[in-house]
């Protein structure tokens, strides 16, 4: 009975960093993943705070879950993610001024992101709370590692560089086009691209595989 | 259609208000602690980083201090600020006497505004270093501005005198096509970024032209330092 | 090709035409124009078509393999594409990096929206301003043309290492002791400097060391044989000359000398070449010939203010573009009336083709939905 609890939780747990990962299955938070991704460092900083909201309202939301009427759940859970979102506000103001600058108004708008009120309402609400931060962290993490992929690209092409560390030399020419915002759409397509591809590729694999069985 | 199918229990109208009310004052409680908790360190973040910017326009500064200037003359920041006053940065080395003094200006770039502090040496009458608060230039070349040594080199002594009755720049800073600079207050523009350098030029120049006549006069006032 | 068997819905009619007959006398009408440019620009020229070319070449073979799309190499279209595409970036491109153009365009600009025919932009534009917007510095870097020696040695910035910056031309230049002819365009000069080519010498397009492309006397002729034999349509360069020209006369004779006469609008930059075989690309412009006028007009036009207005000095490519975006409505509003419909059409001043509300099935007019059965009996899933 452990062991099949605690399969569950990982089931749980690895949900939104594969199997409906926020960035490149679901297509969600697209706002922020754009629009700060344009280094690894900003896309890693965005993607902890988002963690970090979407784990604490989820607890909340999950603890509340038995006191709060349905008619003003959505206004209820709202407060709450803008609470944490202004947490995470005087967080990093507090940490770094310049990421604050890097991030700008995107942090704020960390309270529009679908993928909070997208969890709150379909999973925490209906979950105890291990199991809605279990969720909730799965998906941070995943959409953490969705932005770290456009922001590392972004980066590598943009600016010749990870992490500031300088790749290819002083020589490089930078990509401009890529710390532009048509360049968060390029490399996101990309990425979409690929997997897309790699889903067909094991569906085909799959069902001739199937076959073979049948036979 | 039955309303009574539409909604099987309703909850009163009482008890909806009271969990807002409670949520609404948990969260209330969360945003206070967390907003006394970063304050100090998101304070002292701010001014460590106008400081960084400040010293290193003014590189023999070693402390600093608001002020602001008015039609009345100049007096130290703090209190209410009056209409109309300009706020500056006078810098002091280590000794206490005025190594300079930073000012901010702004003027509509390629992309949107382009915030820069100048430094201003009361001794050579002369701006004598940039730094960028803020701006949206295309990265790669609008950001020329503060990598291009060639165009830096104009902020080395930018002649910003006052004329004979010091209520105006003797001579309008103006930005010219790169490597035509003749005079002390022209300034080469980038090439490809002509239009970032110009926002530099003209944030100094309408910054200088009203700042400067208040200040000059009064410069006395800075050199000793208030502590 | 030919071996093949089409099954098609009618009309059937039966022509001598084919897409890779029209495709390939684009391509033989341009072979001048290419011939020009490397007369022009020497071995830097030569390589940066060739390199476009073949990086267009191979995308659209590698998409064509990979997506099953339609096409084949054998159509001239990915050849166009990379000829024309080469032709409007400066000869001293680096060739990585017009290898890169090439690959965007096709793959960007083409084979995205579903390969031959269905491209919603003119790809060779598509990959243009891809590198317009990834490498603003490079594509901006002129170098006279006509340059002693042209022949044998390359133009430093072409031979640039792979993701490396090129090296700088203005010190090459520099070293040849040609200061004086600078590597800025004519439409550069104009913008920046405020001074004037003679509209004649860009014509020719060989007067002196100017940085230009291909003679624009040239294109046109080129033009002009591929619009007799019927292979493109003479209205969409006529309609786009006639309203940069239109436009440019008017800002000349209203805001009087300070700006420039209209010939130096018409015969500077890219736009004989954009307007020619750029914009007459069959898939991408309208086939109404009203909606045709309409689409040069909108270019001409455009093209002069950006060109005016604009940050840029060019505008031929972004006014295409935009146009190319438009050319759909275009269509839909200058759609002819069918013999015999005309009187009623103007009087419902409607669009042709309506759905008649008899024609709306009485089935589906009368249909109810019971609400109560979406919301309350909802099927229970097995």
């Amino acid at each position: 009975m452990k062991d099949l609890s605690q399969a569950k939780n990982f089931d749980e747990f690895m949900e939104g960093i594969w199997r409906q990962n926020p960035v490149f299955v679901m297509v969600l938070g697209m706002c922020p993943a754009l629009a700060v991704t344009v280094s690894a460092v900003n896309a890693l900083a965005m993607g902890f705070a988002t963690t970090f909201v979407l784990v604490c309202s989820c607890l909340l939301v999950s603890l509340m879950r038995k006191l709060v009427p349905k008619e003003v759940r959505i206004a209820t859970y709202i407060v709450i993610i803008a609470t944490f979102v202004t947490v995470v506000d005087y967080i990093i103001q507090a940490l770094s001024l310049e990421l604050y600058e890097a991030l700008g108004a995107f942090i704020q708008l960390i309270v529009v992101n679908c993928i909070i009120l997208g969890r709150a309402e379909a999973h925490a609400s209906k979950h105890p709370p291990l199991t809605a931060i279990t969720n909730a962290l799965g998906m941070g993490i995943g959409f953490t590692i969705g932005l770290f992929a456009l922001g590392g690209v972004r980066e590598i092409l943009g600016a010749g560089k990870f992490f500031g560390v300088s790749l290819f030399g002083a020589n490089f020419q930078p990509w401009v086009v890529m710390v532009l915002p048509p360049g968060g759409f390029f490399v996101l397509g990309a990425w979409l691209l690929l997997f897309a591809a790699l889903k067909r590729r094991k569906e085909a694999h799959l069902a001739a595989s199937g076959d073979g069985h049948g036979a | 259609m039955n309303p009574s199918d539409q909604a099987p229990q309703a909850t009163s109208a009482a008890s909806l208000v009271k969990t807002l009310g409670l949520v609404s004052a948990l969260c209330g409680v969360i945003i206070v602690g967390a907003y006394q908790g970063t304050y100090e360190a998101a304070a002292a973040n701010r001014r460590l980083a106008l400081e960084r910017t400040i010293f290193r326009i003014v590189p023999a500064a070693k402390t600093m201090s608001e002020w602001q200037a008015t039609t009345q003359g100049i007096r130290p920041a703090g209190g209410e600020a009056a209409a109309g006053a300009i706020k500056f940065y006078a810098a002091y080395a280590a000794d206490g006497s005025l190594a300079g003094i930073a000012v901010e200006g702004a003027a509509k770039g390629y992309a949107d505004v382009v915030r820069i502090l100048y430094g201003y040496s009361p001794d050579c009458q002369c701006v004598n270093g940039i730094g960028v608060v803020a701006m949206k230039e295309t990265p790669g070349i609008g950001d020329k501005i503060i990598t291009d040594e060639a165009f830096l080199a104009n902020f080395k002594a930018l002649d910003v005198k006052l004329d004979q009755e010091l209520a105006r720049l003797a001579n309008e800073v103006k930005v010219v096509k790169q490597g035509s600079k003749t005079d002390a207050w022209q300034i080469d523009a980038i090439s490809g970024a002509t239009v970032t350098s110009r926002a530099v030029g003209k944030a100094i120049n309408d910054s200088a032209q009203v700042l400067l006549p208040k200040l000059v006069p009064n410069i006395e006032q800075l050199r000793k330092k208030e502590s | 090709m030919s071996a093949l068997t089409e099954i098609r819905s009618a009309p059937h009619i039966k022509s001598p035409r084919s897409v890779e007959q029209i495709m390939r006398n684009v391509v033989f009408s341009l072979l001048p124009v290419c011939a020009f440019f490397v007369y022009q620009y020497g071995l830097s020229a030569a390589a940066s078509i060739l390199v476009v070319t073949a990086a267009c070449l191979l995308t659209e073979r590698l998409f064509v393999r990979l997506g099953g799309q339609a096409g084949d190499l054998s159509d001239y279209s990915a050849t166009i594409t990379g000829v024309l595409l080469g032709l409007t970036l400066p000869p001293g491109f680096p060739l990585w990096m017009g290898f890169v153009a090439g690959f965007t365009a096709i793959a960007l600009g083409k084979a995205l929206f579903g390969g031959i025919g269905f491209n919603v932009f003119n790809p060779a534009l598509v990959g243009r301003a891809f590198v317009q917007a990834a490498f603003p510095a490079a594509i901006a870097t002129y170098t006279p043309s006509f340059l002693p020696g042209r022949f044998t040695e390359f133009i430093p910035s072409s031979l640039a290492w792979p993701l490396m910056a090129p090296a700088d031309t203005a010190a090459w230049l520099k070293g040849m002791q040609l200061d004086a002819w600078t590597g800025a365009t004519p439409l550069a000069k104009w913008k920046f400097e405020g001074t004037l080519t003679d509209a004649g010498d860009l014509l020719t397009s060989l007067a002196g060391h100017m940085a230009v492309g291909p003679s624009p006397a040239l294109i046109l002729l080129c033009g002009a044989y591929l619009a007799l034999r019927r292979f493109m349509d003479w209205r969409i360069p006529a309609a786009i000359l006639g309203s940069a020209g239109l436009t440019a006369w008017l800002i000349y004779a209203i805001g009087g000398p300070k700006y420039p006469d209209p010939f130096f609008m018409l015969f500077s930059g890219g736009l004989i070449l954009g307007a020619v075989y750029m914009a007459t690309d069959m898939a991408t412009s309208p086939v109404t010939p009203r909606g045709m006028w309409v689409y040069g007009g909108l270019i001409g036009v455009l093209t002069v203010m950006i060109r005016y207005y604009g940050g840029l000095p060019e505008g031929v490519m972004y006014a295409i573009l935009i146009a190319n975006a438009a050319t759909p409505l275009i269509e839909q509003i200058t759609q002819p009336t069918p013999f015999g419909k005309g009187a009623s059409i103007r009087a419902g001043r409607s669009a042709s083709y309506t759905l008649h509300p008899d024609y709306i099935s009485r089935e589906e007019a009368a249909a109810k939905t019971s609400k109560k059965r979406f919301f309350k009996n909802k099927p229970k899933k097995p």
